[in-house]
């Protein structure tokens, strides 16, 4: 019965997920069960993206139905329990740059991958990144930008990470549009990832956990 | 002798031709697409760049004569509208300098689901009517009040209807045609100069790469519409009224570019792909909902006797088979991420290839590496011609040494003996 709801959300049928879902809410099922199960889903969707045999619409569509899940579910939670998740990573888009397509799209693939990740948002100043790595301690950050002025301003926050005593505590990690191993250079930053599976097997990689 | 300017235009003109038909030209044309570079080049503030006009036109013919490049990037495809326009109007759908956006001289879009889900029904029995009365309005502030007024098709019953015109004397309606009015007289001196600066660069002996533009329907639906996200949830949950959709665009895009182009003189065509690549969407989706309708606007063009000029913005090297799919040596490929040696395998004796210069080389990289990969490129893309030396995307930051390099070293390395 569990396989029914994981490759329903998997395959992205989205009818067929939410009657399960309805169904098994009114037989009394455990929400957390259910929980647990559209994490699987979107562990499926995730390898799925990676091994580009999925793309960016299923994604978005998968978190679509992933979030009218949780909000049938919702009400039957007695208390939120909060999973300890160990590994933090920071992204953000820097400042003067508002897209945030690909941002998300790496921050759902480090979540479902286990990460805490903590997501600033678009047009983000340095200083808001030096904040963030120091209230949380978190050791990876993710500089996202699709426009060529990003570049500096990548650079710019780097810099101001050096300059705030922070650079050897961190590792970072450079995505978008217009970026490749040249602009990594430029910037100062660890490494490139070309796409959002990359920023996980980087992020993994520096965490110390074992790749598959 | 020296080349008087007009012997320079019809010079230029012919060897962009001869690339686009597939031939060797004398030369390997070199033509760098000019974004904001033009301003960043010329020193212009990010605000200038938005609201001087003469100081826009000023830093355009500076770049064109300091580099003389074999073709122009239109300036009007760079600043479509300038900031004053932006102001009167109140327009929501972009970020400029000085509105939401500091230390940029370019703008940004505002991702937006400005057309909902449940009107495409409207949208599709009366686009006029939808535009007019329930998307402007949300696009530009000042424009609000003309989401009050009647049906415009009510008005299809003339005598019977002439009480409805009682809708136009509200005072918040007539306020906002009044901003109409006053946006349309900005507009008007926004094109008396670049009028004239198109025709200060043709004099100069420059062409412009092109005049008219064209988007493929999928990016209008999804870029001015229904937002990315929208437009890909649309793609599972309501594909018909997306393909309906799709269908209705398709000949209103390509009847204004052909119009547009025809009055220029001008015959290429601009069509940038924003949402068709690789990564956006399966090569399902890309055979359902986009190549069809670009399909048909390449071809639309190209049998009104004008050449499409296809900026094929990030990656598309699963598609170049289906892409083959054109009249040959009638339109452009301008690629930037795609593998280029790839696409001149599978597409070098259809369309004539652009690009391959890395924007992030042309910024962080030295002259030599400049002219070690155009090299590289006039070696094998432009092997038996067919092809035009630019960047991958439209040019904002680079250093101006490395363009210098792009093209003196295409002068004289990308000879055709």
């Amino acid at each position: 019965m569990a396989e029914d709801l994981v490759s329903a959300i998997a395959e992205l049928e989205e009818e067929e997920a939410l009657r399960l879902v309805e169904a098994r809410l009114a037989a009394g099922y455990d929400p957390f069960k259910i929980l647990e199960e559209s994490r699987r889903a979107m562990e499926i969707v995730g390898r799925r993206f990676a091994g580009k045999e999925y793309f960016i619409p299923d994604l978005i569509y998968a978190g679509e139905i992933l979030s009218e899940i949780s909000v049938m579910v919702k009400p039957h939670l007695g208390q939120n329990i909060e999973v300890e998740r160990s590994d933090k990573v920071i992204i953000g888009t820097v400042a003067g740059d508002v897209h945030d397509i690909g941002k998300n799209i790496v921050t759902f693939m480090l979540d479902i991958n286990g990460f805490e990740v903590y997501d600033l948002g678009i047009d983000i100043p340095p200083e808001t990144f030096i904040e963030k790595i120091r209230d949380t301690g978190a050791e990876i950050v993710g500089l996202s930008g699709f426009l060529t002025l990003a570049y500096d301003s990548m650079k710019n926050t780097i810099d101001a990470i050096r300059e705030a005593g922070l650079r050897d505590r961190v590792k970072l990690m450079i995505g978008g549009g217009q970026m490749d191993d040249g602009v990594r250079k430029y910037t100062g930053a660890d490494a490139y990832g070309r796409d959002a599976a990359e920023a996980v097997s980087l992020a993994k990689g520096w965490a110390g956990i074992k790749l598959p | 002798m020296t080349k008087t300017p007009d012997e320079l235009f019809e010079e230029r003109t012919k060897r962009f031709a001869d690339a686009i038909a597939l031939k060797e030209p004398d030369r390997v044309p070199v033509a760098p697409t000019f974004g904001f570079f033009y301003a960043k080049y010329a020193g212009l503030s990010p605000e200038e760049t938005f609201y001087a006009y003469d100081k826009w036109s000023l830093a355009v013919k500076k770049t064109v004569m300091d580099f003389e490049p074999d073709m122009v990037n239109n300036p009007r495809s760079v600043i479509v509208a300038p900031g004053p326009l932006l102001d009167i109007v109140d327009f929501r759908q972009i970020k400029w300098p000085g509105h939401g956006i500091t230390g940029s001289h370019s703008f940004q879009y505002v991702e937006g689901e400005y057309m909902k889900a449940e009107e495409y029904d409207a949208f599709l029995d009366d686009p006029s009517d939808y535009i007019i009365r329930t998307y402007l309005p949300r696009i530009y502030g000042e424009l609000k009040p003309l989401e009050k007024l009647p049906p415009l098709s009510s008005m299809m019953t003339g005598y019977l209807a002439t009480h409805l015109t009682s809708a136009l004397a509200r005072a918040d309606i007539m306020n906002a045609l009044e901003t109409v009015a006053r946006a349309g007289t900005e507009s008007l001196k926004w094109r008396a100069q670049m009028d004239s600066l198109h025709e200060d660069i043709r004099a100069m002996g420059f062409p412009f790469s092109s005049y008219s533009a064209a988007s493929v329907p999928f990016d209008v639906i999804g870029d001015y519409l229904r937002g990315t996200r929208g437009v890909m949830l649309d793609m599972y949950r309501r594909p018909e009224k997306l393909l309906r959709a799709i269908e209705k665009v398709l000949p209103m895009q390509l009847k204004a570019a052909v119009l547009i182009a025809k009055r220029s003189g001008n015959p290429r065509v601009f069509i940038p792909l924003h949402k068709g690549a690789d990564s956006f969407m399966s090569l399902e989706q890309f055979k359902t909902f986009f190549w069809p309708a670009l399909k048909k606007l390449i071809v639309g063009l190209i049998d009104e006797g004008l050449t499409p000029w296809v900026l094929v913005e990030s990656d598309y090297t699963s598609r170049l088979e289906i892409m083959r799919d054109i009249p040959a040596g009638k339109a452009i490929y301008h690629f930037e991420q795609t593998d280029m040696f790839k696409a001149k395998d599978i597409l070098g004796d259809v369309v004539c290839i652009r690009g391959g210069v890395p924007n992030s080389l042309l910024y962080t990289g030295t002259p030599e590496d400049v002219k070690d990969h155009c090299k590289k490129l006039i070696n094998i893309i432009g092997k038996g011609g067919g092809y035009i030396m630019d960047s991958g995307a439209l040019i904002d930051e680079a250093q101006p040494e490395n363009i210098k390099a792009m093209i003196d070293f295409t002068r004289e390395y990308g000879v055709y003996s």
